[in-house]
């Protein structure tokens, strides 16, 4: 700054920034503050399950509920879909449509895959009579789980929608800036999902 | 924070960048940083499923503490590698709307965990038979 606004000041004064302030184009850094209003919510789920993930009410324990085959193969799931997504950027990127089509058609599979072994598993606890209702630690497994399953839905919907843009419109400047987003958005949500496998899967087998 | 001078042979260079679509460098990775990524994530995820699953050490605690560690671990590796997390994006107003993120989670957990731990201690000692008679 010193020496242009230096040479600048000595014939004409300026005593604002010519600078912006921000970047012209501010949808990435308000999406990214979503992310982190999204990440406040996913906390306090967290400290929820974390307070209440040993209040079984004479009900099963994770160890009695849990099959970790499962969620390894869930996890597998989240994280196949991450790289693929980031296929399908690398493919944006190079402007080649088609490629990226496929990819973030491979995305969302992994991610319907996902979705439908969650659901298998809840499922299966409930038909157990592991219901939110049982106990505590149920209901914020449910909760924290659930929202997390939710987010992953709204992802997929949001996939389709913009493979139906990119296909009519092509790659142009608001697609490429969508594809951020979700980019952001899915990468997102297998950081939550390292939490879940950690907190509630891992640890609470653990006992 | 946003009047980083440029040296004046960056500027041209920087301008163009900008010229083509602002945040660019920022938001993208390469395959090969997307290979590191990934497999490190699979290395993190790997090791806290083998062990658990296989039962591999004794002591209970020891495991919560390396799987909770490798986890923020991977977190940090997604956020870098997928996430492309860096002090510059966005003038650095992404890194510090995450710090502040940071630092209310952290208050979050550890206040709720304490919190409700001490409430539990602090309850009054009950046997199963005033168990049986509450209301």
């Amino acid at each position: 700054m010193s020496e242009n606004q230096a040479a600048v000041s000595a014939e004409n004064p300026q005593f604002y920034l010519t600078e912006d302030h921000h970047p012209e184009n501010s949808t990435m850094l308000g999406f990214w503050i979503y992310l982190m209003s999204d990440c406040l919510m996913f906390a306090v789920l967290f400290a929820t399950y974390a307070v209440l993930g040993r209040n079984y009410a004479a009900g099963p324990s994770p160890a009695d509920l849990f099959d970790l085959n499962l969620v390894a193969i869930n996890t597998a799931m989240l994280l196949f879909s991450s790289i693929t997504y980031g296929f399908a950027m690398l493919r944006m990127e190079k402007g080649d449509q088609s490629g990226t089509l496929k990819w973030l058609a491979i995305t969302g599979l992994f991610g319907l895959a996902f979705l439908g072994i969650e659901l298998y598993e809840f499922h299966h606890l409930i038909l157990e009579g592991a219901t939110p209702q049982r106990s505590a630690f149920l209901s914020a497994f449910f909760t924290l789980v659930g929202t997390h399953g939710l987010h992953v839905t709204f992802g997929c919907i949001w996939l389709v929608t913009l493979m139906v843009q990119i296909s009519k419109h092509g790659l142009i400047e608001a697609n490429r800036r969508r594809l951020m987003c979700l980019s952001m958005f899915w990468h997102f949500l297998d950081v939550i999902w390292i939490g879940v496998f950690s907190l509630v899967y891992l640890i609470g087998v653990l006992g | 924070m946003s009047s980083h001078p440029h040296a004046p042979e960056q500027e041209s260079a920087h301008n163009t960048h900008h010229a083509h679509s602002h945040g660019h460098d920022a938001a993208h990775g390469t395959f090969k940083s997307y290979m590191t990524g990934f497999v490190l994530a699979v290395i993190l995820t790997v090791i806290p499923f083998w062990l658990v699953m296989g039962e591999v050490l004794e002591s209970k605690s020891l495991t919560v503490a390396i799987v909770m560690g490798l986890a923020a671990v991977q977190i940090v590796v997604h956020m870098v590698y997928f996430l492309h997390m860096n002090t510059k994006s966005e003038g650095g107003w992404t890194m510090l709307a995450l710090i502040f993120t940071i630092i209310i989670v952290v208050i979050a957990l550890t206040g709720s965990l304490w919190v409700m731990h001490h409430l539990n201690t602090n309850m009054m000692p009950m046997n199963p038979e005033m168990m049986k008679n509450m209301p």
